[in-house]
């Protein structure tokens, strides 16, 4: 495998699927669907860091990535188990809805 | 050989930036969350070019094989989905539109006015060995605290999700 195009490509790949991210969480008011964004974004990070670890060959970035992963599946765990637990009290996944804690 | 590996390459970004925008802007939840299986496993592809081979693997493994499918789960368990008409339209697009062009804007004229020094192309050495030997050494304890973190939220979730029926 060649690196075919160079970082500069890759960096802005990943510039363009975070921002595809940020426009998710900020229109949308599904919780899953925001949920969903957050994971493009992180998934963009993690190409910045791979990208930058191939260009630089040095495979510290790689156990960045590693570990943003483990935090991901945490995450993602736990955010969940919060989505359902709301809508089995408000039958809603609509995030205007969930105000309790707004002021 | 080199022009078909190129011609791939370029499907898969588009694959991964389209199921993308399908992800943010598809009306219908589970579509979302299918199209999602798309952009992490061109998001993979793209690992593999960039020669993290483990990277790539694990992608699929937790990404897709984990996170995805909790995702669809909550999309089961959440919606039932003729209720759900309301939630399908996007808010206050013009608003949310200044700041990601200012973010997108700032971003891509940082990586167009930095001159990247394009280093020579080095053997696509496997990366697991080097990676394992990492995470035993130097970055152990971040390692230890993902494996602690990950616990704390497994049995946050369970504790979280899991059903009190109230006492009669």
């Amino acid at each position: 495998m060649n690196m075919a195009v160079d970082l500069g490509w890759y960096l802005a790949l990943a510039a363009l699927l975070f921002c595809i991210g940020v426009a998710g969480v900020l229109t949308r008011r599904n919780a899953l669907i925001i949920f969903m964004s957050i994971e493009l974004m992180l998934n963009a990070v993690n190409l910045t860091f791979i990208a930058f670890s191939r260009s630089l060959t040095n495979v510290d970035g790689q156990v960045f990535v590693f570990l943003v992963m483990a935090v991901a599946a945490a995450e993602v765990a736990v955010g969940l188990a919060i989505i359902v637990t709301i809508f089995r009290h408000k039958e809603t996944v609509d995030i205007d809805k969930v105000n309790l804690m707004k002021w | 050989m080199e022009l078909l590996s190129e011609l791939i390459f370029y499907c898969f970004v588009v694959l991964t930036i389209g199921s993308a925008v399908v992800v943010v802007f598809h009306p219908r939840v589970m579509y979302s969350a299918f199209a999602l299986l798309f952009t992490f496993f061109g998001v993979g592809v793209l690992y593999l070019y960039l020669a993290a081979d483990f990277l790539a693997a694990s992608q699929l493994l937790i990404y897709v094989g984990g996170i995805l499918i909790l995702i669809i789960f909550g999309v089961f368990l959440t919606s039932s989905i003729m209720s759900l008409e309301i939630l399908q339209e996007t808010h206050q697009r013009f608003i949310a539109l200044i700041p990601i062009a200012l973010g997108g804007i700032v971003l891509l004229s940082v990586i167009l006015s930095t001159p990247w020094t394009t280093t020579a192309t080095t053997e696509a050495v496997p990366t697991t060995k080097l990676l394992g030997r990492l995470l035993l050494t130097r970055y152990l304890v971040p390692f230890e605290l993902a494996s602690l973190l990950l616990l704390a939220a497994l049995v946050g979730a369970m504790r979280l999700a899991r059903y009190f029926r109230t006492e009669e």
